[in-house]
């Protein structure tokens, strides 16, 4: 970003429902089924077929409305946008315009090291198109319809945001809570989470907005923030070379990382809304979202809250386990499990098992070690059984093998040596073995005495007690 | 506020719609009475009153999040006039 311009950015999200069935008609929602065989005639648009609202959807709108802290609108609108593409079988998606479900609240990002609060303007509930494949067909475009009528809440943000960085902590933290709150499944591969992003630049200290840009369906986090920054460099270079933006929709292409322009014709852009007479407002009572609300789950940010209070967690510690409800579930259960140091679970968590989980691709629901795996290895780190060390070892045996802790210790003979006679005994060896660190350590250099240490532990194959280790080589070195 | 011959094109464009001259000069003066009468309803008062967005009322029912429809491809595609592997086809379009 150059120093004396300022950018400005709005994000649109589409975030896919996880319900089951489409948001108005009772065909599956399935990915990744055979072309058009989840389309039924609602969907296909026949004459005669009338849409019916799914109940699970109108439910992902107010759990996400209680979640961000938005009002939940007590009457809300469908209405009709039109326009004509094949994949739009209707001629119009069903969308709300004037009265959205959901209307204002907040996100709030951490970008270094800073709080910074994004409003959101509105989401609202509304149908996909299906898919229009252009390669193959002879000259023509291949239609599958099996997505059109997935129900999807477009969130909106107001122009909040003043850099990609900014743009992305927002999409990684609405993403992150979508996900927590079960109303969407994340996948961006998938497109189930896309983000369109309108920008602007100004020169720093004007007030007036410049003319925006929409940068269509970014689904990746990484180019988002490489469509940004072509865009507002795009930006600068134009004005500063007298030229001026104009308003239009442009689509990022990875391949070449440029925008350019995808809708020539500005009244494309017309969409002539009207309420949907096929549908009535929809109504959603005090009592529905009381019920909505006795059924949420603990909030991300509730949860790295109470993670400080109750387990004594760095603040740190308290915002990586809290990333995914999967994790913060695991470390609790381990907590459980174990019932000491809740910081040693954590330690552990954040370490041994997310390095494994992210090199294998897995949630934590899937780890290979339970919480009830790792919080009896601990147990025997706590009492003294193994070390720190040998621990790390039976992790990846239980990671591969399973088992328990227990039973790896006992078949491979891990237990640690306490016994304070085969300790002097190795450590007699060791000063034995090793008369120039003894000599080195007496002539003042301390780092011969961890040589030293590092022989005794590794005479014992790593399972001699390190305390008992050090505190007679320390003895027998001064006697 | 009445419209131009520029709006009844645009409009009939938008909505697809193929129209002559004569046709939209046509339209362009029923277009205008009827904008004519929304004028006039204009002028009622109607503060204090809640727009309606349907003429019935009562809201919207909900069906329940289940999945009702099996795959009916065969017969729904019984009438496409191009089709291949489950695809309906239709002429290339790219944007």
């Amino acid at each position: 970003m150059r120093a004396d311009w300022e950018v400005v950015i709005g994000l649109e999200t589409h975030a896919q429902l996880a319900t089951k069935s489409k948001i108005f008609s009772g065909s599956s929602t399935r990915f990744g089924a055979l072309p058009n065989v989840q389309a039924s005639a609602i969907d296909l648009a026949l004459p005669g077929v009338l849409p019916v609202l799914n109940a699970g959807a109108v439910e992902c709108a107010i759990k996400f409305g209680l979640a961000v802290g938005a009002k939940v609108a007590e009457r809300s609108i469908f209405a009709r946008k039109n326009y004509f593409y094949p994949d739009l079988p209707k001629g119009y998606q069903i969308s709300q315009y004037e009265i959205p479900v959901v209307q204002g609240g907040s996100v709030t990002i951490h970008v270094d090291g800073v709080d910074k609060t994004v409003q959101l303007t509105r989401a609202h509930l509304e149908e996909d198109a299906g898919k229009s494949l252009h390669e193959d067909y002879h000259g023509m475009s291949g239609i599958d319809l099996n997505r059109a009528g997935t129900p999807l809440l477009e969130i909106v943000t107001e122009p909040d945001m003043r850099s990609s960085a900014e743009a992305v902590a927002y999409a990684k933290a609405l993403h992150s809570l979508v996900v927590w709150l079960g109303i969407c499944d994340g996948n961006m591969q998938e497109g189930s989470f896309r983000c369109d992003a309108n920008v602007s630049v100004r020169p720093k200290g004007r007030k007036e907005f410049g003319t925006r840009c929409e940068i269509k369906n970014l689904n990746s986090f990484r180019f988002l923030e490489q469509a940004i920054e072509h865009e507002i460099t795009r930006q600068i270079d134009l004005i500063e070379d007298g030229g001026r933006v104009v308003q239009e929709t442009r689509l990022y292409d990875p391949d070449r990382n440029e925008t350019r322009s995808m809708r020539s014709k500005e009244d494309a852009m017309d969409y002539r809304y009207f309420p949907d007479p096929d549908l009535l407002p929809l109504e959603i009572t005090a009592d529905a979202v009381a019920r909505v609300r006795a059924g949420m789950p603990e909030l991300p940010q509730a949860m790295r809250a109470r993670f400080e209070a109750q387990y004594g967690l760095p603040a740190y510690d308290a915002a990586t386990l809290t990333a995914s409800r999967g994790l913060a579930g695991y470390f609790e259960a381990a907590v459980a499990a174990f019932g000491g140091d809740a910081k040693l679970v954590s330690n552990w968590v954040m370490g041994d098992l997310l390095g494994r989980l992210h090199e294998a691709d897995l949630g934590a629901d899937a780890a290979p070690v339970t919480p009830a795996m790792l919080g009896g290895l601990l147990k025997r780190i706590a009492d003294g059984t193994i070390s720190g060390k040998i621990a790390k070892e039976v992790f990846a045996t239980l990671w591969v093998e399973g088992g328990s802790a227990d039973t790896v210790i006992e078949a491979k003979g891990l237990r640690q040596i306490s016994d304070s006679g085969a300790i002097e005994k190795i450590v007699d060896e060791v000063l034995a073995a090793n008369p120039k660190s003894v000599e080195e350590f007496r002539a003042g250099k301390d780092k011969a005495f961890n040589a030293l240490v590092g022989q005794a532990m590794k005479a014992s194959r790593g399972k001699a007690n390190p305390t008992q280790v050090n505190e007679i080589l320390k003895r027998k070195l001064a006697g | 506020m009445a419209l131009t011959l520029d709006d009844v094109t645009r409009i009939a464009h938008l909505a697809r719609i193929e129209i002559s001259a004569a046709e939209a000069a046509g339209t362009l003066a029923q277009l205008n009475d009827i904008f004519g009468m929304i004028e006039r309803l204009s002028r009622v008062d109607t503060s204090g009153i809640e727009p309606m967005s349907h003429p019935l009322g009562g809201t919207q029912r909900l069906r329940e999040d289940r999945v009702t429809e099996t795959d009916m491809r065969e017969p729904n595609m019984r009438n496409a006039p191009e089709k291949q592997d489950g695809l309906f086809l239709v002429p290339r379009v790219i944007e």
